[in-house]
């Protein structure tokens, strides 16, 4: 392996790993909260389409960014109305949101197939770009939301790990009723965390359409919220450990783009199945050991004392 | 409460509630679909009348809906069935896609074989290429390594990248043609139809898949040993019951359904192996299971009733353009509906 | 007890009532409790003890009456306004976050919690305060490693660091060891020296009168009196509690000696299985069961009672060594083999862990039988029916309708479905766990007499539980678990229970009498 091939597949690890690691950290903060969002899905298509819609129609890409954030967060809402207020089952909830978020994202998308859109501006800070072996690739070139993304996920660390807030959320994850007996609502956390979940997924999405392919299309995530559900058990649902896991696979989808770019003789269909057999053999060689590091009471409907 | 009031509300004909079920659903979907029709700027009634004479006055737009129903039918029995055992199988689309792909493949194998040879052949391979499909995440879930909802669901994705290899490889279709497929199949691979029309052999399957379903669960000692697994997983470990294999069997038979939708759909109606098979079958399939809460019944009216409204979306989207995507959105719609009443209709998950 | 001068009343009820359906739980409660006192509240299971205390706390709010404070009137509509009025309570199920530290489950109650809390100096507050009262505990260990004993002291914390000035705990000592109940009554000493109201809830009298300063009898919704301890018998209190004196004090019926048969019905000799998820290891145990003979297991909760019941059954493999049962090695046999071999397994919890609640009464009764009842695909229903009818009589129950979903029935008549179930096929051995636990006395002693029964016709019982006194009564051989492995074995009347106490939570070398 040539530092080249090396230093592309770093290169486009990061570039693919943006959209990931913001949709894993979104979905990490709704799970800490209990509730496993199968829509995740849904909710990417949704933060795409809108993303490129608004950016198609305004021609600014910060105002799709902005409105795919919002729409993220609505969508998750209406997931909390369903699981919080309403109790209902979360699988089938989540389920119900992701075949929303399959058509929502086709009508939106629909009249914009095949538009060119002006996508988030990338930069590269002049010292670095004075390297010459940075110039020859893509590295550190990046939109504000590549730059942003260690940072947000140190933020969100912070978040779970130093604040009273996340305090109060991790207890509501694993266990209502002390978080209740506390004196808070759980229901009130997890909107919350379903609102800040919302917003990440979004962004994730719009990334996508926005910067990694500047184009638009059905189904275009391609099984990345399910991946991103993955990498949550994957990383004990920390989100320090999120950004190793998210550099994995996203390091995975460059190899594929590399190896098909190359000419390589594996047929693509072998290459494109790889992300999705590598993420089941994640889970299956760590799944012991991460069940005990799950949120106790995820996936369960907390009913309130009598 | 005196006992025999309790008896009573327990033993409520299945019939009548899964018919009451039926009703409440449609209301529920002709009234939103009405207003998603609304907000797309059509009348909902002329496209109401318009769908009525596709499907169901017309003897052609009837049988329209039987063809739609067989595999709907079968995916639905694929999820049921795993459910009962609290089992969540999301992935009917790999097992449908592996099915028809194990169909395949034994026609492929034996191109020249007579009809009363490659028919059990393609039966016994669709059940098995969705069964061997669905019985990985089972052993997973079984060995307590992965959950099976994420593992279906991952599986999905890759079940149709291996159809794909095959059709633009080996299978190649050596005609000029504009999807991506396989060379036709002998007309001896194919199941023979019904009536006259496009209603095949499968809708047969599927009905006997639904009452082996029923037999299974409620008449068998196998079935009580699945359903005490379903309701209390711990205790049916400690009395005995053979937790692990039966998880494994139980997505197993799901998924071998799933594959035989996928079969019937290839030996049935298109007669080549596609990566279109399935317009989402499986998905479909979870949701009119959970729908009917696993009961057969509600699983025959609710595949019925998404049967209508599939063909409502494509007669809408020729004569009115309207994307199909809509269809995916009165879907959600529906679910959302039935999730947000009292948290799901009684059903027990 | 001591006799510390009487301070005012600091916490008072009038009239509280409370009716849920057709019962009531407190009818007129007119209750007081002091500063610097430590008050007992006595009462059998279902005598309104609980509702008194959650209505004390804002859990539940009363049909009618009034609760005074410092005496004046107030308000407790939910847990925040007792607390903010400095009441507080400790539950019987800890409200613990078992993977975040003691620290941070501390600082998860606080009330005057910072957006961005300072671990460190909450840590300085806890320990200031810890040292003072005798509740010394490492703050940064994750709640779920703490012993149950420590687990109760962080909820002590708690309520001092939230500035409770009452303190209510629902049966504390319930999952004690004797000498964790000592450092207990200690800490209680040190609160009521400082001014602090404690009202504690038990059954248990002698715990009661060694401790409080005053004890109050509750039966059926209402106090049936109040007395000084120094001033209390068990005999009184005893009359209070039940309205009759019974022919001997609860649960100390006198033992019987019974005839033991030579070879042993099952053995385990230097078994061992591995840890397992939250499950501990057991460590070279030698156990072993006679015909007509009750073994009993005693151990603090986490000792490794669970995994020897599963060793047992069979749930859980074998590491090492062998298990024998009717004289058959049966180390790698399945729980379906074992259980159509005689063996019947009653479990902590009768719902949660040996019944089905959607299925039906007569669908539960047909599982864990083995080939017994097979027929073709189906069951032979009708001979299963037969049988099941003849052992509910057999045990005197009542036979329920037998197409109730199981999950309409009572906790009790759950048990007893499951008791009747695992006894219907003259199981050799009887593999029971808490099996008298939450159970009112009657039914506590029916199930006793159950399991001697089983002794009587030739089983052996393999009896895990808590209850020392119930183990007293019962127990042919008692053994002391801890850790996993077995540190002590005593024949009948061979024991105290300070000294089973201390090994029981492994502060004494292991001693075999």
């Amino acid at each position: 392996m040539t530092t080249p091939l090396l230093l592309g597949l770093l290169a486009g690890a990061i570039l693919s790993g943006t959209s990931l690691l913001y949709a894993t950290l979104g979905e990490t903060i709704v799970e800490r909260s209990g509730i496993v969002n199968l829509g995740l899905e849904g909710l990417l298509l949704v933060g795409a389409s809108v993303g490129f819609s608004v950016t198609a129609i305004s021609g600014n890409p910060w105002l799709g960014l902005v409105a795919a954030a919002a729409a993220g967060a609505l969508v998750n809402l209406a997931l909390g109305w369903l699981v919080v207020t309403r109790k209902a089952n979360q699988l089938a909830s989540g389920l119900a949101m992701m075949f929303f978020g399959f058509g929502a994202s086709a009508l939106i998308g629909a009249p914009h197939v095949g538009a060119v859109i002006r996508g988030l501006p990338k930069w590269r800070p002049a010292w670095l770009a004075d390297l010459s072996w940075v110039q020859a690739t893509t590295l550190f070139k990046y939109d504000l939301l590549t730059w942003l993304a260690v940072p947000v996920a140190g933020f969100v660390w912070w978040l779970l790990f130093r604040t009273r807030w996340g305090l109060g959320l991790r207890a509501v994850g694993e266990n209502p009723n002390a978080a209740f007996a506390s004196g808070r609502d759980p229901g009130v956390f997890q909107y919350q965390a379903l609102c800040l979940g919302g917003v990440l997924g979004g962004i994730a999405g719009a990334h996508l359409s926005l910067s990694l392919t500047g184009t638009w299309a059905e189904y275009m995530t391609a099984g990345r919220g399910f991946i991103a559900i993955a990498l949550v058990i994957f990383s004990k649902w920390d989100p320090v450990r999120v950004i190793v896991g998210t550099l994995l696979f996203g390091g995975a989808e460059a190899l594929e783009l590399q190896l098909q770019a190359r000419g390589s003789l594996i047929s693509p269909f072998l290459l494109e199945m790889f992300p999705y057999l590598l993420t089941i053999a994640v889970l299956l060689a760590w799944g012991g050991s991460r069940r005990l590091a799950a949120p106790a009471s995820l996936g369960r409907t907390f009913y309130g004392s009598s | 409460m005196p006992e025999a009031a309790v008896i009573a509300t327990f033993r409520n004909s299945d019939a009548v509630r899964a018919a009451a079920r039926f009703a409440g659903v449609s209301a529920v979907a002709l009234l939103v679909f009405a207003l998603v029709l609304l907000a797309a700027g059509k009348d909902p009634l002329s496209a109401y009348a318009q769908t009525f004479r596709h499907t169901l006055a017309s003897s052609y737009g009837f049988s329209e809906l039987l063809v739609r129903m067989t595999p709907l039918l079968l995916a639905a029995v694929a999820v049921a069935l795993p459910s009962r055992l609290g089992l969540i199988n999301v992935g009917g689309e790999g097992q449908l896609y592996m099915g028809a792909f194990a169909a395949s493949a034994g026609v492929f194998l034996f191109p020249g074989a007579p009809a009363w040879l490659l028919l059990p052949l393609v039966v016994i391979g669709g059940f098995l290429g969705g069964a061997v499909w669905a019985a990985i995440p089972g052993a997973l879930r079984a060995a307590k390594l992965v959950n099976e909802t994420v593992a279906t669901l991952l599986l999905n994705y890759v079940a149709p990248l291996i159809v794909g290899y095959f059709i633009f490889g080996p299978w190649r279709t050596t005609e000029n043609s504009a999807y991506p497929e396989s060379s036709p199949y002998p007309p001896a691979a194919m199941l023979p139809n019904l009536f006259g029309t496009r209603i095949h052999a499968g809708l047969l399957i599927a009905l006997a898949a639904l009452a082996v379903y029923w037999v299974l669960m409620e008449k068998t000692r196998w079935g009580i040993e699945m359903r005490a697994i379903g309701g209390n997983p711990e205790a049916a470990r400690r009395l005995g019951i053979a937790v692990p294999v039966w998880i494994v069997a139980a997505l197993a038979i799901g998924g071998g359904f799933a594959g035989l939708a996928g079969m019937g759909e290839a030996m049935g109606i298109t007669g080549r192996l596609r990566q279109t098979l399935s317009p989402g079958y499986g998905f479909a399939g979870f949701l009119i299971a959970w729908l009917a809460g696993g009961r057969p019944l509600g699983i025959l009216f609710m595949s019925f009733l998404f049967a209508i409204i599939t063909a409502a979306g494509d007669t809408l989207q020729i004569s009115q353009g309207l994307p199909y995507a809509v269809v995916n959105i009165l879907l959600a719609t529906i679910l959302f509906v039935v999730l947000a009443s009292r948290g799901g209709w009684g059903v027990s998950r | 007890m001591s006799t510390v001068p009487r301070a005012q009343v600091l916490l008072e009820t009038r009239g509280l009532s409370k009716r849920y359906g057709p019962v009531q739980a407190n009818d007129g409660v007119d209750f007081r409790l002091h500063g610097g006192e430590v008050h007992a509240l006595l009462g059998e299971n279902g005598a309104g003890k609980s509702t008194l205390s959650k209505i004390l706390y804002g859990f539940v709010r009363p049909d009618a009456g009034e609760i005074l404070l410092d005496g004046r009137r107030v308000e407790l509509r939910t847990p925040r306004d007792a607390r903010a009025l400095g009441i507080g309570m400790v539950f019987q199920t800890f409200m613990l976050v078992p993977a975040l530290s003691v620290l941070e489950n501390i600082e998860l109650f606080l009330t005057d919690l910072p957006r961005v809390p300072d671990p460190r100096g909450i840590a300085t507050r806890i320990r200031a305060l810890a040292e003072r009262f005798g509740l010394a505990i490492d703050l940064s260990a994750p709640v779920r490693q703490l012993s149950v004993g420590d687990q109760q002291k962080v909820e002590i914390l708690k309520l001092l660091l939230a500035k409770a000035r009452v303190l209510i705990l629902d049966e504390p000592t319930r999952v004690l060891a004797p000498h964790e109940i000592e450092a207990l009554f200690r800490v209680f000493g040190a609160l009521k020296a400082e001014g602090y109201a404690i009202l504690f809830i038990t059954h248990k009298l002698r715990e009661v009168i060694r401790c409080a300063d005053r004890i109050t009898v509750m039966r059926k919704g209402r106090i049936t009196g109040s007395v000084d301890a120094s001033r209390a018998d068990v005999e009184t209190l005893v009359a209070m509690m039940f309205g009759e004196r019974p022919a001997h004090a609860p649960g100390l019926e006198r033992p019987v000696a019974r005839p033991i048969g030579a070879a042993p019905i099952f053995e385990l000799r230097a078994a061992s299985s591995p840890v397992s998820g939250r499950e501990i290891a057991l460590r070279n145990l030698d156990v072993s069961v006679g015909a007509g003979e009750i073994v009993g297991v005693a151990g603090v909760s986490g000792s490794g009672q669970k995994e020897l019941g599963d060793l047992a059954l069979g749930l859980r493999p074998l590491a090492t060594g062998t298990k024998t049962f009717r004289g058959e090695d049966v180390s790698s046999w399945s729980i379906a083999r074992m259980r159509e071999a005689g063996l019947a397994f009653i479990p902590e919890d009768a719902l949660g862990m040996a019944a089905i609640p959607g299925m039906s009464v007569r669908e539960n009764l047909s599982l864990g039988a083995g080939r017994r009842y097979h027929r073709g695909v189906g069951l032979d229903w009708q001979r299963l029916e037969s049988t099941m009818k003849t052992s509910f009589e057999a045990l005197s129950f009542p036979v329920p309708p037998l197409n109730l979903p199981v999950a309409t029935l009572s906790g009790g008549n759950v048990q007893r479905v499951v008791l009747a179930r695992e006894m219907a096929h003259e199981p050799r051995l009887v593999v029971a766990l808490y099996p008298t636990r939450g159970l009112d006395f009657r039914s506590a002693a029916a199930v006793r007499a159950l399991l001697r029964g089983a002794c009587d016709r030739g089983g052996g019982v393999l009896l895990i539980s808590e209850d020392l006194d119930e183990l007293e009564e019962m127990a042919d051989r008692l053994l002391v678990l801890f850790a996993g492995a077995v540190v002590g074995t005593f024949p009948r009347g061979a024991w105290r229970p300070e000294e089973v106490g201390l090994l029981m939570t492994g502060a004494k070398e292991g001693a075999r009498a």
